[in-house]
């Protein structure tokens, strides 16, 4: 089966951020979404531990480990950053002020619950900041395989795994879809041309509603 | 007035058993190790403090630092909201096999909880952790149509912190986003012990850009050129150091 990789899920995802928009990216695969703004945009990126604005990984030996990002790897500022205590950091999040967050998930549900954080009760949990930036930013959206490595829906009726927020979720980038939470329902957006929607609502775990036109999802080879 | 002392092992000297000590730093970024290893030092030859119970974002990396006190076993409690990390076997042994105990707190709301006990706000509402497992036991109001949940100021006996520069009225300014959780522990500590990189003259710090005013703050030591948790780590180091 055709499907996009992390890199290009990250491109289609980065081509809703507008210009001068305020985003925070989760750790792992979100953060590739910085990679691909689009020309002539400038979005302002927030990490949790207190900067807006910070830029690129510096070459290796170049780090100043006073200067990382949420997931603890050394980053670059680029001109007009600020620095923040986490007390105004989480004021940007909970109060309103980030455009957009995207973060990864476990599951996503039809009503926009999100389980990002924990497998289940095994091992050390670990939160961080999952459970605020689902409140708060103007949109919340998703960026994930559209199925498990072994093969089970990601998007789901209710989710069974911890619950990070409940109807927090507003756009699901997938591996094969962009879709929509309205409602409480998965309203289809854009589907690769190569699956069917019937083959694509068999690997979704609750109803597709199909609302106007379903457009092609066209990503470049990145 | 001058809150300089003049040795780490002066500054971790009023830490008792039982006590809530606040450390802090995001990861290795603006972490005190200096101050961590001073009281490990102390508890290596008196066997006090211990039982200690530590708020801070993780639960330590490698084999220094946070991670190195709870290895010596000072720790019987931590609060934080991210106990992983590249290197996380010191916490991860000790909670598998239940020889400490994890509250574990989203990080925002940590941030506020902080903020909340230097502030006087015994408690807020949220709506971070709502719904969640984490919401558990705790009160929920409804604001204009949206569900919230109510959690609690969170205070310490000491805190142990990470500045740049530090006046000796303890005016302090911090470096990049080494600040992170450090200015929101100064305020929420009955005793706040502050390691700067350098310690100034009242005045050489322009008022227009102190972070944390003074008033948050105890005492200071200067630690000169401090270590990075990150560095020591990619050193493979161990605090304290094995003697062969």
């Amino acid at each position: 089966m055709n499907k996009l990789n992390p890199t290009q899920i990250a491109w289609r995802a980065a081509q809703d951020i507008a210009d001068g928009a305020y985003v925070n990216l989760g750790i792992g695969l979100p953060e590739l979404v910085a990679r691909f703004q689009p020309p002539g945009r400038q979005a302002i990126f927030h990490t949790e531990n207190g900067i807006l604005g910070f830029g690129e990984a510096p070459a290796a030996g170049q780090e100043d480990w006073d200067l990382i990002n949420a997931g603890k790897k050394a980053v670059t500022l680029n001109p007009g950053t600020a620095f923040f205590h986490h007390a105004d950091s989480f004021a940007m999040v909970r109060g309103g002020h980030l455009d957009v967050a995207i973060l990864g998930a476990y599951e996503v549900a039809e009503n926009g619950d999100l389980a990002n954080w924990s497998t289940g009760p095994n091992g050390v949990p670990a939160v961080g900041g999952a459970m605020d930036l689902v409140h708060g930013a103007k949109r919340v959206a998703v960026i994930t395989d559209h199925i498990t490595k072994d093969g089970k829906a990601k998007l789901v009726k209710r989710c069974t795994l911890p619950l990070t927020g409940v109807q927090c979720v507003t756009r699901i980038y997938t591996s094969l879809a962009l879709i929509d939470i309205v409602d409480a329902h998965f309203v289809l957006r854009e589907k690769l041309s190569s699956i069917s929607l019937d083959e694509l609502q068999a690997l979704t775990g609750a109803e597709l509603h199909v609302v106007g036109a379903v457009a092609d999802l066209i990503v470049p080879d990145v | 007035m001058d809150k300089t002392i003049a040795t780490l092992r002066e500054a971790v000297s009023g830490i008792d058993d039982g006590m809530t000590v606040m450390i802090g730093g995001f990861g290795g970024s603006g972490a005190p190790i200096e101050l961590i290893h001073a009281l490990i030092d102390r508890f290596v030859q008196t066997r006090h403090p211990t039982n200690l119970t530590v708020v801070n974002n993780n639960a330590g990396n490698g084999h220094v630092g946070l991670a190195a006190l709870i290895e010596q076993g000072m720790v019987s409690k931590l609060i934080c909201s991210f106990p992983r990390s590249a290197d996380p076997r010191v916490f991860t042994d000790l909670y598998l096999a239940g020889k400490i105990e994890l509250e574990l707190v989203p990080q925002g709301t940590l941030a506020e909880r902080i903020r909340a006990g230097g502030a006087g706000i015994p408690a807020f509402y949220t709506p971070t952790g709502y719904g969640t497992d984490l919401a558990k036991g705790k009160p929920v109001e409804e604001f204009e149509g949206r569900p919230y949940i109510r959690e609690r100021w969170l205070k310490a006996d000491f805190a142990l912190v990470k500045a740049h520069l530090g006046d000796t009225f303890g005016n302090l300014t911090f470096n990049k986003a080494a600040r992170n959780f450090n200015p929101l522990m100064c305020m929420a500590a009955q005793t706040t012990i502050v390691q700067v990189s350098s310690i100034v003259r009242p005045g050489d710090i322009d008022p227009e850009t102190v972070v944390t005013p003074g008033i948050f703050v105890q005492g200071l030591v200067e630690v000169a050129e401090p270590a990075q948790e990150e560095t020591l780590n990619r050193a493979n180091a161990v605090y304290p150091e094995v003697v062969q």
